[in-house]
């Protein structure tokens, strides 16, 4: 049953994963880096399927309703244009009272659009794959969100692609603060496996003052994301370690489960 | 000999296509971890297959090739996924003339349990190289649905495989019974 031959394949492939493991970090990144671009024309090939039922709905549309949501759509960017002349407004006049107190201002954020083309195969990881790379200027830890809220954080950089490590991994752990009048601060860290719309906030001080429907937003500490960005919102929080410090679930703002689209931030 | 080897080098490209599709379905259609909460790992089931049906070399490659393509879409470290799909490769394929393959039951239990043992021995790899996955109960649940949902789609892994094989492999050619020299010639008498 045991022959040379099984032996020596054996001990190949095992010597050869032990060596793969054992690889520097970066050495490491490249071969995943090569490895994961073997699947490019697949992807290409994905949306490009997923595309065509929606430009064969498209062409199909009768005129009257192109019309209808052209109009629609004019409106609505109508209604866009005055809120952003008020947002103007609003910003100088933030501006001035910031320069009137000598607070520092804070720079406006440069945002990028990117596509979410892939989820980790692998159960015990909370991570996704984007379309954006070195090449769009993409760097390790800059914070990924979408409308509602934080999705998570750059984890590492391909030329065309990147992987976002989301909120509730336990590789990303988000400095918050909770909008009450004790300005509570906490961490943001892993949850359980299955539901992607809770996390914990822990190390929350032992007299922390939590109720539910209070936001949750990055403190703007720990230098990876900046602040006032929408975490969610207190579900509800219970004293731990015989009360030395408060732990609360939080409900995310953002859809964990359903990304299609995320927005990079610049600083 | 000739026509053999080009039989296994097809079987091999056929295992690996299978297994390189299976990793990029797995990325990309959400449809089971939105519903069950888990995502189903088809590379055990594969490996279940080619450790009863391919040779060594197949075995080892799917165990390297798979490996590294789950680990290149995963936050795993490059080759955690290698050791236990060769753990439960070479399991198989050295027991495997005592295995009845061709029966459902057989190919459901090896699922099962390989679907059971490779993610299970992923994660304490993990552990040991003083990784932090995200586990909790709801872990239970998950390697509940990846066990069943292994098992549920070995039987079916087989015979999408033994289908490809009756329709594209090389099929050896069944020498006839009959033979005119050997044809009785029988008189008027």
């Amino acid at each position: 049953m045991f022959r040379k031959k099984n032996y020596l394949a054996l001990g190949a492939v095992t010597l050869l994963a032990l060596l793969i493991l054992s690889l520097p970090p970066r050495v490491t990144a490249h071969l995943k880096l090569t490895m994961g671009s073997l699947f490019l024309p697949l992807f290409g090939l994905a949306n490009t399927t997923q595309q065509l039922p929606a430009d064969l709905a498209d062409s199909v549309l009768p005129r009257r309703e192109l019309l209808q949501q052209i109009d629609r759509l004019r409106r609505e960017n109508d209604q866009y244009k005055a809120l952003a002349v008020q947002t103007a407004a609003i910003a100088r006049e933030n501006d001035q009272l910031h320069s009137l107190f000598g607070w520092q201002q804070q720079a406006p954020w440069k945002l990028k659009l990117a596509n979410v083309i892939m989820r980790d195969p692998a159960n015990w990881w909370r991570t996704v794959q984007i379309d954006l790379g070195s090449r769009d200027g993409l760097r390790e830890n800059l914070p990924v969100l979408t409308a509602e809220g934080l999705v998570g954080r750059v984890s590492s950089v391909g030329l065309t692609r990147s992987q976002v490590v989301l909120i509730g991994d336990p590789n990303c752990h988000v400095s918050a603060l909770v909008e009450n009048p004790a300005h509570d601060t906490g961490i943001v860290s892993a949850s359980g496996p299955l539901d992607t719309s809770l996390v914990d906030l822990t190390y929350l001080s032992g007299s922390a003052s939590l109720k539910p429907g209070q936001n949750v937003i990055t403190s703007g500490l720990g230098g990876v994301f900046p602040k006032g960005i929408t975490i969610g919102q207190v579900m509800d929080s219970r004293p731990v370690e015989f009360g030395l410090y408060t732990e609360a679930r939080v409900k995310l703002s953002a859809n964990l489960g359903a990304l299609d689209q995320v927005w990079v931030l610049f600083p | 000999m000739l026509n053999v080897s080009l039989m296994n080098l097809f079987r091999t490209i056929l295992i690996l296509a299978a297994a390189f599709l299976a990793v990029f379905g797995e990325a990309t259609l959400p449809v089971l971890r939105h519903w069950l909460g888990a995502q189903v790992d088809l590379l055990p089931v594969l490996m279940v297959y080619a450790a009863l049906n391919a040779d060594l070399a197949t075995v080892s490659l799917l165990a390297v090739l798979g490996g590294l393509w789950f680990d290149a879409l995963s936050a795993n470290p490059m080759g955690t996924s290698i050791l236990p799909l060769v753990a439960v490769g070479f399991v198989i394929y050295l027991r495997r003339d005592l295995i009845l393959r061709e029966l459902s039951f057989a190919q459901l239990v090896l699922g099962t349990t390989a679907s059971a043992i490779v993610p299970g021995l992923s994660v304490l790899l993990l552990l040991t190289a003083g990784k932090q996955p995200l586990l909790g109960w709801g872990s239970l649940w998950q390697w509940l649905v990846m066990t069943a949902g292994g098992a549920v789609a070995t039987p079916f892994v087989f015979a999408l495989f033994n289908w490809c094989d009756r329709s594209l492999g090389y099929q050896p050619r069944v020498e006839p019974g009959f033979r005119l020299d050997r044809e009785i010639r029988r008189g008027r008498l």
